[in-house]
């Protein structure tokens, strides 16, 4: 496998494993935006509200059970028609992307938000925040721990189905596993397959970074990091004794 | 929908389904038997517990396509052997239980153990009679999560080969025929269903004295 990865033919062009990785994270990022776009206003107002979460957590259900390359086969058969040239097979797959990137984003919203201390939002409240307010300057950095894992599963899930969309000829490192199985080429199948994993584990750690960045020190002191920290602290104290 | 192509094929699409109902549940009940331990090694052990649960993290990012994959370098089988899907899924579902089995033995009270240990219960015992049964509730929710998400991530090893409902989809594609597409999604619906639901009466079987929603 090493021997293919050197191969400087790899490297370059329209097959080329720059220009695979780049369709990859081009798709994964406009289903991500999407996705954001719909998901985070509707998991702020059932988390805000309390309405309607029977109907986001069976939303999320039936969707973790919906097989995602019938579905976008399905799509490809009915709407491809409708569409020019690679539009066909790129209009059907960002839709199922987002269809799978909306209910983990939508539920770490509406989670995040309906499980923020009530005492916070009371005080808030009696400060005199306006709920818009209150919703961007209490509300939403209590919950920014919660919006970020769904967010991240959202991400994971949305890299891995984009590699099975490669079958309806989406680019993006699918394209390497699909292709190699039609060649009977298990190398380039392999290679793909390590791309595609690599790949999710950087996004993965980034985002956790990001996470850990982004997240009030004031809500992980108590949590994440001071446990984190103990660790360190145990650890050291283990290898100076 | 094309219903005499479905009577045609119904024999081979029956014969598909089982393929899937093995593929699918076959990994749950092997990662749960690896899980029990481990999950148990979690919950007594913090330093156990951020190494496996990490592990387990890390092991879940990896995409499904990539893991089947994978599976022939690590195993040296043929790339159409199913026990490829079966070892990449139970690595999933394990991945999934070892954190839930940890969770549910975390989340028994510290009242109960100390009840059951005054009562005269060993380590042992104390664990399958009182502990393992409190945390069935929290145990079955996990299963639920990896059973039903099985049955979607099954699907995609028609990619490589394997038997199973996802061959549906790509002979669909080959075609540009939408029956055997609407059959396969509509199948692996009802047996998400159905293992969810066996699932959730298994879990109040075994735990008789929770009370029962009206």
């Amino acid at each position: 496998m090493i021997d293919w990865f050197l191969n400087p033919t790899q490297w370059h062009g329209s097959g080329g494993i720059p220009t695979l990785l780049a369709q990859h994270l081009q798709y994964s990022f406009i289903a991500l935006l999407i996705a954001l776009i719909i998901a985070l206003p509707i998991g702020f107002y059932v988390g805000h509200t309390g309405k309607g979460t029977f109907l986001i957590a069976g939303a999320a259900n039936a969707t973790r059970a919906l097989p995602s390359l019938g579905l976008i086969v399905l799509l490809v058969i009915l709407v491809g028609p409708y569409f020019k040239s690679d539009l066909a097979f790129l209009v059907p797959s960002i839709a199922v992307l987002v269809l799978i990137a909306v209910p983990p984003i939508m539920m770490g919203a509406y989670s995040g938000i309906a499980s923020v201390d009530p005492a916070a939002v009371d005080a808030a409240r009696g400060m005199g925040y306006r709920p818009l307010a209150l919703l961007f300057s209490v509300e939403l950095p209590c919950a920014l721990p919660l919006i970020f894992s769904g967010f991240r599963s959202a991400a994971l899930q949305v890299i891995s189905t984009a590699t099975i969309a490669a079958y309806v000829s989406l680019g993006g490192l699918g394209r390497l596993i699909i292709d190699g199985r039609a060649q009977n080429d298990y190398m380039q199948m392999a290679a793909g397959a390590v791309l595609v994993g690599v790949l999710a584990l950087i996004v993965d750690l980034i985002f956790g970074l990001a996470s850990r960045i982004a997240v009030s020190p004031g809500l992980t002191r108590r949590t994440a990091r001071g446990a984190g920290i103990r660790h360190l602290l145990a650890q050291r104290k283990q290898r100076n004794s | 929908m094309r219903f005499d192509w479905l009577l045609r094929e119904s024999g081979n699409i029956v014969n598909l389904f089982w393929w899937h109902v093995g593929l699918s549940a076959i990994p749950v009940i092997a990662a749960l038997l690896i899980s029990l331990p481990l999950g148990w090694l979690a919950h007594r052990s913090g330093l156990f517990k951020s190494v496996i649960l990490g592990a387990a993290g890390l092991l879940y990012t990896i995409p499904s396509l990539a893991l089947f994959v994978l599976m022939p370098l690590v195993l040296q089988t043929k790339i159409l052997d199913p026990l490829n899907v079966i070892v990449a899924l139970t690595v999933y579902s394990m991945a999934l239980l070892v954190r839930t089995v940890s969770d549910g033995l975390d989340a028994v009270p510290p009242d109960t153990l100390q009840a059951a240990t005054a009562i005269g219960y060993r380590a042992a015992g104390r664990f399958f009679l009182v502990e393992l049964p409190i945390a069935v509730p929290v145990i079955a929710a996990g299963l639920r999560v990896a059973l039903v998400s099985n049955v979607s991530v099954v699907s995609v090893a028609a990619l490589v080969g394997t038997p199973q409902l996802g061959l549906l989809f790509t002979q669909g594609l080959q075609l540009r025929f939408v029956t055997p597409l609407i059959a396969g999604i509509v199948l692996c619906l009802l047996l998400a269903i159905v293992l969810d639901g066996m699932v959730i009466l298994l879990s109040r079987w075994l735990t008789p004295w929770r009370p029962r929603k009206a």
